[in-house]
């Protein structure tokens, strides 16, 4: 679906003074969400091409509306903008584009907080997927994309397919698709259904982008209750190209021919976007299987091949892929961004099912279908590559210039086979706009006032060594390898640094062409829901930080991000009261770091039987790496190296891993977030990996220092002594979670000149240690063993997912 | 697709300029101790001046890359043996002329979806009656990944690759021992160890007691799987459960070799400190080619 975090209908940021004004935390309530939905100006619309011949019955169409998921008074707009009762198919239409997930109706003005301005951007919001600049005439285009409620239903094919439409969407815009990262949330391990939730997903992931050949390079995956009935993936993915190839899904020039390219239409997937992703979950979810759809790999991997081919020789206007609302929303999307109309004809769609309806053709969301638009003369061209690659073509329906969305089933009698008749940019932009009441919820004084103090912590080695083996092994903070091991992440041959590290980095250029460069990309996903479920605003801002942060852990700079922004019902207010921080959380450090946000998703109504996840705005960061020969991981190097601390730890326990682990708490208050001595932090570690003085640096986050350097170790296979002279309580030293903290070791040679860069950029630091030796040793806190923290780490998750 | 390998010279050019003053001896310590630093330029010199090496020492070869459709590694090998100084063609699956190579690679990938038995569709692509024509000829064949599991399809290796014991895709860095073998594509010490990528699903070899023997005695089991230092053990030391951790084969005139693991993914020194291991695969084949060109 093409409708990311966009500020305007066209995608340029709104200039309303509304638009940078923060929206008053407790506005006056209304009396329903549907506050201030757009009144029609008929004089706007195009009038109709022909008189349609069946409408629905005017007594019974409201009730078929709602059954859509339209409310009454979205009807009444319907019929204003049709000037008549609406038709079946057109009803279907409205239902779909008018949908939460299709139009963010409720989301769209919190929305406009984001800026997408900034030097690298070639494209923002408003297009399939946003576009930077990286160098040397080298563009990147990415989006993230959730696609949780298929999956809670169908983990394997829901995960699959999620991956398959993301990148669709990267090649959409012409850049061939070279990575993927998936951020996943799911209910404890202990619960069996969790277990097969987790490991389909997961399957899913795997077997789609493996037969791709696109490298799925990283990710992140916690396992909190709060996910237990709501599951969430949400899949990133990232597509390289040379600047001229950019190509936006505009249809223009009428006379042009309307081509659908890929799979056979059917009937699987019908209504995914309002009756899955726009509803609660509830007992009846078992029955909407058949809404979730099937990938078919192969035939996408034929699709990227044969659009790119056909992309490069100029025989495509405009490309849109069919994602959520099929047919329906790319065509309708691609005549409203280019002020044309299109007439379809649903005959011609090669179907793979009997007797299908129009309404049906128009609203399946059968996967791997690409619609393009082709110069008549373009066509035999346009055939001749499709049956070399052996993909279904057909052209269907023409450009027009009467600014309508016409549907005819030419099945029906001549003079009366149209079916649908709408005006294509009220049905693609005019959605109605809605301002939810929101309210702080009351779950959050309780929490928040907390008193930590009254809490029994750990106290001497042997306590505080059993307290760490519990933190390390939980699936939240252990080793990742079991599903990364799953994922094909070289293909390509441009995988720099592997999964496992804190960021992925890949060498930016097309070995297929022996094009090849010294610069790379670095990305990562991050959300702590933990922390934005205690504090919206700063645990929002704390997932672009740590996201920024692990790429200067690998010497890459921020150059945009995209986010996936997962919540519950937002016609609660608590709920929506939460979204909205989050957004002004994330757009104020956005803006902080002057990081434009250039594509994006919103996901509601993940709640199930009235319990809403945790607030889980997922950021997607892609930075930029100057010699893909200078670059860090976290694993700890050589003996001798001494192991400096950056930044300084405060007593900061709540919402942690450990509270959680070993207390079963989620209370207190996040960790605070000082966004200048972050942003420092950020700058020095990256400075000093570019000026290759670092051998290793790696992010200090969940579960304190104690894990970091745990980390460090495990990674590197050598041990660490330490001592940590932070006077804080042993249990707040080891494992509180202070954000703007990042774990370094650096070689004899360049102590001094690292040291000397610390104190120029005036930023807190502590040495305190030394690498070496088997075993990680605190000084008066912990002593383990590294082949056993290791083993721990390395076997928990395969173990809780397998012998539960 | 279809087009002819223009970027040879040049690739080859710029690894020679890379490695410029760079002794051999030199890049191959620093590959070694690059092993523990952050960065990767040492390996990446020592890659380019093995490159370089191989574009003014060996004989350059004109290796033909299959396509099958959903091949989706067919753009890696190929920019693999550009680097190492090979000019490579891509022979799409509809053609039937191998005649211009030197040698054939079925690279890797998903042929067909492989939602049949993998390499089961792809052997009847009408490029697979000229490859074994090749192969019989006696010309020098490698199939990587899909590619080793279509020529088990196509009779031109033993055996099966079945289902990952565990039935989990693996995606990993495994050592390989190098074993006694008849194989054209591969001359190293029996017992040397290299570190290279496996990616499958189904990479499990099999094959009945009578064909191992035979493997065994025609010296055609070419790299097995082992631990870091060479040794096996006892249960076996495949992560996926081939039989006799099998790694890679070959017939018994040892021109045509099939194998899981992907060489063409450490060859350019990008990554890592076994970055180069995957070489010595590419390595030696051309003075075989000679051989049959003499013939």
């Amino acid at each position: 679906m093409s409708n990311p975090n966009e500020s305007t209908p066209n995608g340029s940021p709104s200039s309303s003074p509304a638009a940078s004004s923060p929206v008053p935390s407790n506005p006056v309530p209304s009396n329903s969400t549907a506050g201030n939905s757009p009144s029609i100006n008929s004089a706007a619309i195009p009038a109709p091409v022909a008189d349609v011949v069946e409408t629905l019955d005017a007594a019974a169409a409201p009730e078929i509306a709602v059954q859509l998921g339209l409310n009454l008074e979205e009807y009444e707009n319907v019929v204003a903008t049709q000037g008549r009762v609406p038709t079946l198919t057109e009803l279907y239409i409205y239902s779909l584009m008018w949908s939460e997930h299709c139009s963010y109706k409720h989301s769209k003005k919190q929305l406009r907080r984001f800026s997408s301005e900034g030097e690298h951007v070639l494209q923002g919001p408003g297009e399939n997927a946003g576009v930077i600049s990286v160098g040397d005439g080298w563009a990147v285009a990415f989006k993230m994309e959730s696609h949780n409620h298929p999956s809670a239903i169908e983990p394997f094919e829901g995960a699959a397919t999620g991956v398959g439409g993301i990148i669709r969407d990267i090649f959409t815009m012409g850049a061939r698709p070279i990575a993927s990262l998936d951020s996943l949330r799911f209910g404890t391990l202990d619960k069996p259904r969790q277990r097969y939730l987790f490991d389909g997903a997961v399957a899913g992931i795997g077997a789609y982008g493996n037969c791709l050949g696109v490298p799925t390079i990283g990710g992140e995956v916690y396992f909190e209750e709060a996910y237990e009935g709501n599951c969430l993936i949400n899949a990133m993915a990232i597509g390289l190209m040379r600047e001229e190839n950019l190509t936006r899904a505009v249809g223009s020039g009428p006379g042009n021919l309307v081509v659908l390219i890929g799979s056979s239409t059917g009937r699987d997937g019908i209504g995914g976007a309002s009756v899955l992703a726009s509803q609660e979950f509830d007992e009846a979810a078992e029955n909407k299987r058949p809404a979730v759809q099937v990938g078919d790999p192969f035939e996408e991997k034929l699709l990227i091949e044969v659009c790119l081919e056909l992309l490069k020789r100029g025989l495509f206007v405009a490309l849109g892929d069919l994602g959520a609302a099929g047919l329906t929303s790319s065509a309708s999307e691609m005549a409203s961004r280019g002020g044309v109309g299109i007439d379809i004809d649903v005959r011609k769609v090669p179907q793979r099912e009997d007797a299908m309806q129009a309404f049906e053709i128009m609203v399946s969301e059968s996967q791997e279908r690409m619609l393009a638009v082709v110069r008549p003369d373009d066509l035999s061209e346009v055939k001749e590559a499709c049956e070399r690659w052996g993909v279904a073509w057909a052209a269907i329906g023409t450009i027009t210039d009467t600014g309508r969305f016409v549907v005819r089933d030419s099945e029906l009698p001549a003079g009366s086979d149209i079916v649908a008749d709408m005006p294509a940019e009220m049905l693609a932009e005019s959605a109605p706009e809605y301002d939810p009441f929101m309210k702080r919820p009351a779950y959050l004084d309780e929490a928040q006032g907390f008193d930590l103090t009254t809490l029994k912590h750990p106290h001497g080695v042997e306590e505080l060594n059993a307290a760490f083996l519990s933190v390390l092994a939980s699936p939240n903070i252990a080793s990742k390898a079991w599903i990364w091991r799953q994922y094909d992440h070289q293909v390509m041959n441009n995988t720099v640094v592997l999964p496992g590290s804190d960021a992925a980095v890949l060498r930016i250029g097309d070995t297929g062409r022996g094009e090849m460069s010294t610069r790379g990309i670095a990305a990562s996903t991050d959300c702590n829901g933990r922390y934005c479920y205690l504090d919206p605003y700063t645990g929002a801002q704390i997932a672009l930080a740590e996201s920024a942060r692990n790429l200067a852990c690998t010497g890459a700079e921020p150059a945009a991000i995209t986010d996936c922004l997962n919540f519950g019902n937002p016609e609660k207010p608590e709920v929506f009261w939460t979204f909205s921080e989050a957004v002004r959380g994330l757009a104020d450090a956005c803006k902080f770091y002057d990081i434009p946000v250039i594509s994006g998703n919103v996901s509601f109504y993940n709640e199930s039987f009235g319990h809403a996840i945790y607030p889980t705005p997922v950021v997607g960061i892609v930075g930029l790496v100057e010699d893909i020969s200078c670059v860090a991981t976290a694993a700890f190097k050589q003996a001798g190296d001494t192991i400096i601390l950056v930044g300084e730890t405060d007593d900061e326990l709540g919402g942690s891993e450990y509270l959680k682990v070993v207390h079963g708490l989620v209370a207190g208050c996040p960790p605070a977030l000082d966004l200048e001595l972050e942003g420092d932090i950020q700058r020095v570690v990256r400075t000093a990996v570019r000026q290759r003085l670092v051998a290793s640096a790696h992010d200090c986050s969940e579960g304190g220092i104690a894990v970091a350097l745990a980390e460090s170790c495990i990674a590197g296979g050598i041990g660490a002594t330490v001592a940590l002279d932070d006077n804080l309580p042993s249990a707040s030293s080891l494992f509180s979670e202070t954000q703007s903290r990042i774990l370094v070791s650096v070689t004899d040679a360049n102590v001094t000149a690292f040291l000397t860069l610390l104190a120029e950029a005036e930023v807190p630091y502590s040495v305190i240690g030394e690498v070496g030796g088997a075993l990680l040793e605190i000084e008066d806190k912990l002593t383990v063993s590294l082949k056993d923290i290791a083993h721990l780490y390395n076997t928990t998750l395969e173990h809780q997912v397998l012998t539960h | 697709m279809t087009g002819v390998a223009g970027a040879t010279v040049a690739v080859a050019a710029t690894a020679a300029t890379t490695a410029a003053g760079t002794t051999t001896t030199a890049a191959a310590t620093a590959a070694t101790t690059a092993a523990g630093t952050t960065t990767t330029t040492a390996a990446t010199a020592a890659a380019a001046a093995t490159a370089a090496t191989n574009a003014t020492n060996a004989t350059n070869l004109h290796f033909g890359g299959v396509v099958f459709p959903g091949s989706n590694c067919e753009q890696d090998v190929v920019y693999a043996l550009r680097f190492l100084g090979h000019e490579v063609s891509y022979v799409w699956h509809q053609d039937t002329d191998l005649a211009a190579y030197d040698a054939v690679v079925l690279p890797g990938g998903f042929s067909y979806g492989d939602y049949l038995r993998c390499g089961a569709v792809a052997r009847f692509s009408p490029v697979m009656d000229a490859v074994s024509a090749y192969a019989h000829a006696g010309r020098p064949v490698i199939g990587i990944c899909n590619g080793f599991q279509i020529l088990t399809e196509a009779h031109l290796l033993p055996g099966a690759l079945l289902r990952n014991f565990g039935l989990k895709f693996i995606c990993e860095s495994v050592p390989l021992r190098v074993e006694q073998s008849v194989c054209k594509w591969l001359d190293l010490a029996q017992g040397t160890v290299l570190r290279v990528p496996i990616n499958h699903n189904e990479g499990n070899y099999f094959c009945d007691e009578a064909t191992h023997e035979r493997l065994e005695k025609n010296g055609q089991i070419v790299v097995r799987y082992c631990n870091p230092d060479g040794t096996r053990d006892a249960g076996g030391s495949a992560p996926n459960g081939a039989f006799d951790d099998i790694a890679g084969i070959c017939n018994e005139r040892g021109n045509v070799f099939g194998l899981m693991p992907h060489p063409e993914r450490v060859c350019d020194g990008l990554a890592g400190p076994h970055a180069t291991d995957g070489v010595p695969f590419f390595k030696v084949i051309a003075s075989y080619v000679e051989e049959v060109r003499g013939a």
